[in-house]
């Protein structure tokens, strides 16, 4: 017998828990939002428009103490306004140093200006540590191309979202819909929140964890309410609570299995990836973690809320939805 | 459902031959080929191997605005003409010019030499310009037509993209691309581990050269004050020696130059810049140097003067060289402004991404370190919960990453970071697909099926659920294609490929397995 973490007879009182766990998911999109508007978002250059250098010693050379303190007087000698000097680990574990400048979107020239700036920050640094460093990378994003980001990035989760809830509507009914909806929406709050919390840059990347949030999500939600419509359609006289216990129960090893596989995955991305990917697939373990919990807790205990059609044979359906309940 | 027809696992085979062979290019460097294997290849994204990505806007209005100012000088041309038609009020006011036909002028025969301006555009349905009129106050006005507005708004963007191309070329830079996007925007790509400010102040200059004479009698008393007589133009030296005033009208402009180059200067410290005339530019120089020896003329780049000579003897073989104490890479990229022509429009960098080749090497490193150990802590997991099935999983898991990797080769796909992590992400959610088969069929052992009926009811009833849960996902991957960018687009990519192959594999090639060995076998008590 192969290795089996679920027990095939677990029968786990899930719908029992629905009202602490809505306390807790309250208590926590509560925070999340009050996050999101008191701490607010560390949005990356992206989003805000601004310069980021990134520079590492030249090759067989090494940056030591006072390269970071050098570095931040020859960028601070510049005037640039809000600027942030730090020292980064790179993905091959030497040192570096980058240096993020806010942006500068005061009058129609904003672009230029950006540009200016990008020169004269990789000027001072070649001053002030010497020629030979290596520029690592250089992004400029000028106030235009931040402010399209920003609505593209919108626009995407929306349509997302809108998608899915019309995919749910039509693969199953409009009350599994709201379900889903409900809890892809909670996924996606809680990890704006995390990064309102934690400080994480918010980038484009974290755009598409998201997005990729919101399809896991979305697929740990549509394997339970497959199941809770075969078993609907299998015990006709069992209660809608029993039902939904029940397919929990019965996916829950799926549902762990392939939350820790994928876990597995995102785990070595965020270890093994690099700095670039790093709040990337921080948001994916999130997102993994808080999708699975609002799957289980969350979308299908709504269900009872939300009532379902009990009559799924052909002829009735078309029944009306409402009288079944 | 679970017997297959030697055909169709010959044709299972020859896919993965096929993957397989499309993909082992990426294995051998692209200028020494494999032999005998398709041209077929991933690129690396600029985040892998380092690069500039610039996104540049077209100044497509300035164009415009200069199309509307020009009209001025078309209709004061065209109302010269005999017989002669007088007007007043000549103005630009707004997008239009405006003009007024005085009482005992004829009106309509304005209006109609007004309307003889407009032609119809090249290349293009509709004409340049549009006329309204307003007898009563004798008052015509013409502006430029929404298709012409388009037309010169394209046609500056398209020569933008040749001008460009022509001088990253001559800066010595291998496959830039230069794609057009949106109405008035272009991407640029420079792979290689070049100074990205040296890319933008070559591209960032319009390049707008001329030859103008110096006008002398206009001190630099006048040109403080501000007493500048009509039609002369008042520019700064770049070297800071001050302004000099010149006459509008250019002798010679820089279309007519044809070559150019650096080289140190012979009499004296630092570098210049020779340039070669065509017919036209060396007749039209050998008559303004004959005729004004001992005055200055002015070359003029971008409306500043970038040398003014005094004219000792005359030039006549087509030829001249500018001297103003350039560095190399000064001089380097004067002659490639010069040579390359001027652009159309101002460029501006409205984004950049820039990254290192060593930051690449790194990223390529750790992402292929992330890659394998994700991909083996999924492989051993399985086998180890799954035990026989694990394995077969595990054999469709590698059968998903080779088909990944040959259709990313097929399509010619660009593999960035992010492309990356959507490949190890995707080997996590892969077997998704089979752990809902797996599920299943331990759930129809556990309700006392025989074991080939327990793997084929298994396989039949996960399949609703996988497919919906797969789309959800391949719906988030069109909308990141569809409204992403640059490296978001190439997650979307791999996540989306990724996610097709993975229920194929899942699906089919696990089944082939499964099936044959429970067929074959007919265990007693399936072991899942």
């Amino acid at each position: 017998m192969a290795f089996q973490l679920i027990p095939s007879d677990t029968k786990i009182n899930f719908v029992q828990f629905r009202f602490v766990a809505l306390a807790v998911s309250t208590l926590l999109l509560i925070g999340s939002v009050a996050a999101f508007f008191t701490i607010g978002l560390n949005f990356g250059i992206d989003f805000r428009g601004g310069v980021t250098v990134e520079i590492g010693p030249g090759e067989g050379e090494a940056f030591d103490e006072s390269s970071l303190t050098l570095a931040r007087q020859a960028v601070d000698g510049l005037n640039l306004g809000d600027v942030r000097v730090q020292n980064i680990t790179n993905p091959g574990g030497e040192q570096g140093i980058v240096a993020f400048i806010e942006a500068v979107t005061d009058g129609e020239d904003g672009d230029t200006r950006q540009n200016e700036i990008a020169s004269q920050v990789q000027d001072a640094l070649r001053g002030a540590l010497g020629e030979t460093i290596s520029i690592r990378r250089v992004d400029v994003v000028g106030p235009t191309v931040s402010g399209e980001l920003i609505q593209r990035g919108v626009t995407a989760l929306v349509v997302a979202i809108a998608l899915m809830l019309v995919y749910i509507w039509f693969r199953f009914e409009w009350q599994f819909s709201i379900g889903a909806i409900l809890a892809l929406t909670h996924d996606v709050i809680l990890t704006i929140g995390v990064f309102a919390v934690t400080q994480l840059e918010f980038t484009l990347a974290i755009i598409a964890a998201l997005l990729t949030i919101i399809g896991y999500s979305m697929n740990d939600t549509v394997v339970i309410y497959d199941r809770i419509r075969e078993n609907l359609r299998k015990f006709k006289k069992m209660s809608l609570k029993d039902v939904i216990n029940l397919s929990v129960n019965q996916t829950l090893g799926r549902t762990i299995m392939t939350s820790l596989t994928t876990l597995l995955a995102v785990v070595a991305l965020f270890v093994f990836g690099g700095s670039v990917l790093r709040g990337f697939s921080f948001a994916l373990i999130w997102g993994v973690v808080v999708g699975t919990y609002s799957t289980v807790y969350i979308a299908s205990p709504l269900l009872l809320q939300t009532g379902v059609k009990r009559d799924w044979s052909e002829s009735g359906a078309k029944a009306d939805s409402a009288a079944a309940t | 459902m679970l017997r297959f027809n030697r055909w169709q696992t010959i044709g299972l085979a020859l896919l993965m031959v096929l993957a397989a062979y499309v993909t082992a290019p990426n294995f051998f460097p692209k200028d020494d080929p494999l032999p005998g294997f398709p041209g077929t290849g991933l690129t690396l994204g600029l985040d892998l191997q380092g690069g500039s990505y610039l996104l540049l806007e077209v100044g497509t209005d300035d164009v415009i605005d200069r199309r509307i100012d020009n009209l001025r000088a078309d209709i004061r041309t065209e109302f010269r003409r005999a017989p002669r038609l007088r007007f007043t009020g000549l103005e630009r006011s707004g997008d239009a010019i405006t003009l007024r036909v005085p009482e005992g002028e004829d009106f309509e025969a304005a209006e109609t030499r007004l309307r003889r301006l407009s032609r119809p555009l090249t290349g293009a349905p509709g004409r340049n310009l549009a006329v309204s009129s307003n007898p009563e106050a004798r008052q015509l006005s013409v502006t430029l037509t929404d298709e012409a507005r388009e037309k010169y708004a394209s046609d500056a963007v398209e020569q933008s993209i040749t001008a460009v191309r022509r001088r990253i070329d001559n800066l010595g830079t291998v496959e830039p691309s230069i794609q057009k996007q949106g109405d008035q925007r272009l991407v640029l790509q420079v792979p290689g581990d070049g100074d990205s400010e040296r890319l933008k102040s070559v591209i960032g200059r319009t390049g707008q050269l001329s030859f103008h004479m110096v006008d002398d009698t206009v001190g630099p008393q006048e040109i403080q004050s501000g007493r500048i007589p009509p039609r002369r133009l008042v520019y700064p030296s770049t070297d800071g020696s001050g302004t000099l005033a010149l006459f509008e009208t250019p002798d010679v402009t820089g279309d007519m130059i044809t070559d150019a180059s650096a080289q140190p200067n012979p009499d004296g410290g630092g570098f210049q810049v020779n340039f070669a005339f065509d017919n036209r530019g060396q007749r039209r120089f050998a008559d303004v140097t004959r005729d004004n020896i001992g005055r200055r003329f002015a070359i003029v780049l971008d409306e500043q003067i970038i040398s003014a000579p005094t004219i000792q003897t005359p030039i006549l073989g087509g030829s001249g060289r500018i001297t103003g104490r350039f560095s190399p890479e000064e001089a380097t990229e004067l002659s490639i402004l010069i040579k390359s022509g001027a652009l159309p429009a101002p460029l501006q960098v409205i984004e950049q991404r820039t990254v290192g080749a060593d930051l690449g090497a790194d990223s390529v490193r750790a992402g292929t370190i992330a890659l394998i150990i994700g991909f083996a802590a999924v492989v051993i997991y399985i086998a180890f919960t799954y035990g026989r099935f694990g394995l077969y999983a595990d054999i469709a898991l590698f059968a998903n990453v080779l088909l990944i990797a040959g259709a990313l080769s097929l399509l010619g796909a660009t593999l960035t970071l992010p492309g990356i992590a959507g490949i190890v992400l995707t080997i996590g959610m892969a077997v998704d697909a089979n752990v809902l088969i797996f599920e299943r069929i331990r759930e129809e052992v556990a309700s006392g099926k025989p074991s080939v009926a327990a793997v084929e009811a298994g396989y039949k009833n996960a399949w609703s659920a996988i497919l919906d849960a797969n789309l959800t996902t391949l719906i988030a991957a069109l909308i990141m294609f569809q409204l992403g960018s640059g490296p978001v687009r190439g997650f979307a990519v791999t996540l989306g490929i990724g996610v097709i192959t993975s229920v194929f594999t899942a699906f089919v090639i696990t089944r082939v397995f499964a099936g044959g060995y429970v067929l074959r076998a007919r265990p007693k008590t399936l072991k899942i």
